[in-house]
């Protein structure tokens, strides 16, 4: 019999256990260089030492010793930085380690947890807000050094959220205002504290606006770096336009090329909203163009000088050298792509200038460096305008036959993309454009299918005068058996064989494209592919019958006709099996009037016009006659529901209207049919009649609904009618007069066919970019609440008493803010004055007018 | 703002992360693998620029730089200027240069934290805070020497050393 063990016993056990294992935990523990060696051994077996080193851990973090602890936290941290093990299971003995005395650990700890806490992964993060104020402030002992603060700085910039911001926020004010090692740091962490909390803009931003004048010349970088990136997109760079005195210090007076690029950064968002601040950085600017030797300054000069002082002809000039300057340097492939880049830039103002480096641009698309491929091809893009998009596309296409696979397809997107934008703006010679689309098609690795058969299809219905190229083009795809082998092409195969039955009369010759649709590889098409093939065969058929009997082509005759009719009958009649719906339909639609046009030939000796059969080729033919206009997409839209049409009904009655005259007259009324049931042989009753009882029963549905169908101008048939569409090109705007010379059209463009302003796809962009804006308000807003003075007294009059003691610039910030430009105009002379008048009544002015106005920097401007 | 720093093997292991943007494990694996193929496809001799857009965001880069069996790539956006950050790469492997004495992918491996350390006096946050490599590794051997002389206090573990005093 067992009797249970003592309860003290038992503890006294465990606790000897527990204290070997974490005595065992502390003499062998593997040390991080040992789990790497391990995993450097043998790297096959990577995932079982992982696991085991896992366990390992789990075990050894909870251990009593602070050293054993640090020393699992850092094999986690390792695993999980590089490994990319989760270490959210070890958050809270990375805090209970943070306030250790060791700064080994205490930096292993601090390391541990900006590379994994955030606010996403862990909620412990606000227990780290008593540690991290410790460290912060640890400096107010003199004899420490800012080891500490900077491990809290770091994990403050990494990790934080908006709370821990808001309550640490204070304790970045004496870091950022005491010059010191640390003040660089302290700025940079400030900026992330900022952009995640803006209400701690009225402790923050001023301190870090002092940054800016500070001795420390990385606490200035640090400080134009902090504001470069809080007017950054999507911000809104409005709020720090009262700066602009302050950082053109730092332009015209700092000597690192780092500050300096940050400062032309901010300018260059800051010159857009107030363009005379471009006449005061363009001379420094100028300066830095001609004699700097920094690379990367000139660099950031040249795209500050193109994006933002257009109207400056001699930064332009200068910038536009050194641009080419940058296309020429062969040494160096980073100077020739920053070159495209910045060139890229200079559209579609200066367009000439991209003109002249056309050969390098060219050039650069058969660069062995990826890189250098895309920016030349966005350069190719921007510098396509009408006049010269024969020459450029061409171009690109032929360029893509020669590149990789990847390449050759962005080609083609983009050369796609660009000549459908605003329905083919681009394209002056349709017949080109079309029978470039041909050669795209033909390209080794096109993929661009889908959209390659959308275009032929919509300029098709578009342009009514390229249909004889169209479909010549068609042909030329339609006849070459080895594109139906590659699936990218069926979408392509399938648009060309749609244009070739529905404009059918361009064709030279029936015969061969029935035998082109026919052919045997057709096969390999998928079902969708297949049903447009044979209902493209009917159109051409019924086509070449009418022409037949009409005696109006003088390819067709009866061997044709016969040929064509044997060799449909004998290579679609199998398909009549077919499982495919689709396919099936359509073959025995065509089956059907095959076997009724049979009967021409018999007929062929008193060719009598006004034989029924005559009349029903007549009839298909005009039914496919009939051209098809573009739909609106909004159509739909446009039609009102009438009031006395309730949506939710119930059906239920339908069954009494459909006993009433719809369904007797498409099915039996023998009157509507034209064609005496007599005649009807097996399938042409399917077939024949049905097809054109249909329509009419469409009309009559239409007489008794009219109320539903569009205005019938727009989409019924009448050709004529299409006239009324409104043209795009007849208020085509008048292209960009800089480049406009080169304009050799030969022939007129064609009308496109464009239907409303509903159908502008890319008008729909303009949206999303408004809700961006929006976004950022908050932080914006709190900014311009502090620069404006609006709110809180302390915030504003702290700003004041810095102002004065830090010279001219600052004085001219606030006394600008409430001027409006007007008022401003003549008053140049006693401006001194006038701003310190202002600067008094700043508190009593109501602070809406305040806020409502544009900050314009006067003093410094003028 | 820098967006990443990464150290990544020419076999596509990584050596060094840091992600100045928090991006969780599976996020991180998918862009090591991304850059790592965008990289490894590219010639010698070639621009050392990569656009990132489809994996860091509208507008962002990478810079990187070949260096034996490593590429060091920083990711950044357009509110850095593209040479500066060649610089600073340079900086940061002139950097470790010194701090190894003609580093290899061996020191990158095992001195995962000194690593950290080295970028950290280098970057904080995303924001450049010193492109001195002399500068740098006098603040790095600090750190270093604060750490040295606090645990000559106690080479042997502390759980162990009070037993023994007990």
């Amino acid at each position: 019999m067992a009797t249970p063990p003592l309860p003290s016993s038992t503890s006294t056990t465990t606790s000897v256990l527990s204290t070997a294992s974490s005595l065992a935990d502390s003499l062998f523990q593997r040390s991080l260089d040992d789990l790497i060696k391990s995993l450097r051994s043998d790297p096959s077996s990577e995932p079982s030492i992982i696991s085991r080193a896992l366990s390992e851990i789990q075990r050894e973090i909870r251990s009593s010793d602070p050293l054993t602890k640090s020393i699992a936290l850092q094999k986690l941290t390792y695993l999980s930085s590089l490994h990319f093990h989760p270490m959210s299971f070890a958050a809270f003995h990375t805090l209970e380690l943070l306030p250790s005395l060791s700064p080994q650990t205490k930096r292993l700890a601090y390391l541990a947890a900006s590379l994994s806490f955030h606010p996403s992964t862990t909620d412990l993060l606000p227990l780290a807000t008593h540690q991290l104020h410790k460290d912060l402030t640890s400096l107010s002992n003199p004899s420490s050094s800012p080891f500490l603060p900077s491990l809290a700085l770091h994990l403050l910039s990494l990790a934080s959220s908006a709370d821990l911001s808001s309550h640490l926020a204070p304790d970045l004010v004496p870091l950022l205002s005491r010059s010191s090692p640390l003040q660089p740091k302290a700025v940079a962490a400030t900026y992330r504290v900022l952009s995640l909390c803006p209400s701690t803009v009225p402790v923050l931003f001023k301190p870090l606006v002092d940054c800016l004048s500070s001795d420390n010349p990385l606490t200035v970088s640090a400080a134009v770096g902090a504001f470069c990136e809080l007017s950054a997109a999507p911000n809104d760079p409005a709020p720090y336009l009262p700066l602009a005195p302050e950082i053109y210090r730092v332009l015209v007076n700092s000597r690192s090329n780092w500050t300096l690029i940050k400062a032309l950064k901010i300018f260059s968002r800051l010159v857009p909203l107030e363009p005379r601040l471009g006449s005061r950085i363009v001379e420094p600017i100028c300066k830095f163009l001609c004699e700097s030797q920094a690379k990367s300054l000139v660099l950031e000069c040249i795209k500050t000088v193109v994006t933002c002082l257009h109207t400056h002809t001699e930064a332009m000039r200068l910038a536009i050298d050194k641009i080419k300057e940058l296309l020429s340097s062969d040494d160096d492939p980073n100077l020739r792509y920053l070159g495209l880049q910045t060139l890229g830039m200079l559209a579609p103002g200066h367009l000439w200038a991209l003109e002249e480096s056309r050969e390098v641009v060219a050039q650069s698309l058969t660069d062995p460096d990826r890189s250098i491929c895309h920016e030349a091809l966005r350069v190719m893009m921007a510098m396509t305008l009408q006049e010269n998009s024969i020459e450029n596309c061409t171009l690109l296409v032929r360029q893509a036959a020669k590149s990789d696979p990847e390449f050759a397809n962005e080609i083609l997107d983009s050369v796609l993309s660009l000549c459908s934008k605003d329905f083919y703006e681009l394209v002056v010679d349709f017949d080109w454009y079309v029978s470039l689309l041909g050669k795209m098609v033909r390209i080794v690795h096109c993929t661009k299918g889908d959209e390659i058969s959308r275009q032929l299809v919509d300029i098709g219905l578009r342009v009514r005068d390229v249909r004889p190229e169209l479909v010549r083009v068609a042909r030329e795809l339609l006849i070459d058996p080895s594109l139906l082998g590659n699936h990218f092409l069926y979408n392509v195969l399938s648009a060309a064989a749609w244009i070739s039955g529905e404009y059918v009369e361009f064709s030279k010759d029936p015969m061969e494209l029935v035998e082109a649709l026919l052919q045997p590889r057709t096969s390999l098409l998928p079902t969708s592919a297949r049903a447009v093939y044979i209902q493209s065969v009917f159109k051409v058929l019924t086509f070449s019958c009418n022409s037949y009997i009409d005696e109006n082509s003088s390819l067709l005759n009866d061997t044709i006709i016969a040929r064509m009719l044997s060799l449909i009958e004998m290579t679609v009649g199998p398909l009549a099996e077919s499982e495919e719906a689709e396919v099936e339909d359509r073959v025995m639609n065509l089956l059907g009037v095959v076997r009724l046009v049979a009967n021409i030939k018999d007929l062929s000796g008193d060719k009598d016009k006004d034989g029924m059969i005559y009349e029903v080729v007549r009839a298909m033919y005009d039914l496919f006659s009939d051209e098809m206009g573009p739909v609106s997409a909004n159509a739909q839209k446009k039609i009102s529901v009438p009031e006395d049409l309730d949506l939710k009904e119930n059906l239920d009655d339908l069954s009494e209207f459909m006993s009433d005259n719809d369904t007797t007259m498409s099915r039996s009324n023998p009157s509507i049919l034209f064609y005496p049931q007599s005649r009807n042989t097996s399938e042409e009753v399917e077939v024949g009649p049905s097809r054109v009882a249909e329509s009419t029963s469409l009309e009559e549905h239409r007489k008794r609904h009219g109320l539903y169908y569009l205005s019938a101008d727009k989409e019924s048939a009448e050709p004529e009618l299409t006239k009324d569409y409104p043209r795009v090109n007849e208020t085509l705007p008048p292209s960009n007069g800089d480049t406009a010379r080169r304009v050799k059209v030969t022939k007129p463009r064609p009308t496109v066919v464009k239907l409303d302003e509903g159908e502008d796809l890319a008008a729909s962009s303009s949206l999303s970019t408004k809700v961006e804006v929006a976004k950022d308000d908050t932080l914006s807003g709190a900014i311009k609440e502090v620069l404006l003075g609006r709110k809180g007294n302390g915030a504003s009059s702290g700003f004041d008493a810095s102002s004065s003691s830090q010279g001219k610039g600052k004085d001219k910030v606030k006394g600008k803010e409430i001027k409006s430009k007007k008022s401003e105009d003549g008053e140049s002379k006693d401006r001194h004055k006038g701003r310190r008048k202002h600067k008094h009544k700043k508190e009593t002015m109501p602070p809406v007018s305040v806020a409502q106005e544009t900050p314009v920097i006067q003093d410094f401007l003028l | 703002m820098i967006r990443a720093v990464m150290v990544i093997s020419t076999q596509g292991k990584p050596r060094l992360l840091k992600f100045y943007e928090f991006q969780p494990p599976e996020k991180q694996q998918e862009i090591v693998r991304y850059v790592y193929g965008a990289l490894s496809g590219r010639p010698e001799n070639v621009s050392n620029f990569v656009d990132a857009d489809s994996i860091f965001g509208q507008g962002t880069r990478l810079v990187y730089k070949h260096m034996a069996t490593l590429y060091i790539v920083f990711a950044f956006d357009s509110s850095e200027n593209e040479l500066a950050m060649l610089d600073l790469i340079q900086v940061f492997v002139q950097t470790l240069d010194k701090c190894f004495k003609n580093v290899c992918e061996l020191d990158i491996i095992f001195n995962f934290n000194k690593l950290h350390t080295i970028l950290d006096e280098m970057i904080l946050g995303g924001q450049v805070i010193e492109t001195n490599s002399d500068q740098i590794l006098k603040h790095v051997d600090d750190i270093a020497r604060i750490e040295k002389s606090s645990s000559t206090t106690s080479l042997v573990p502390k759980s162990i050393s009070a037993r023994f005093g007990r």
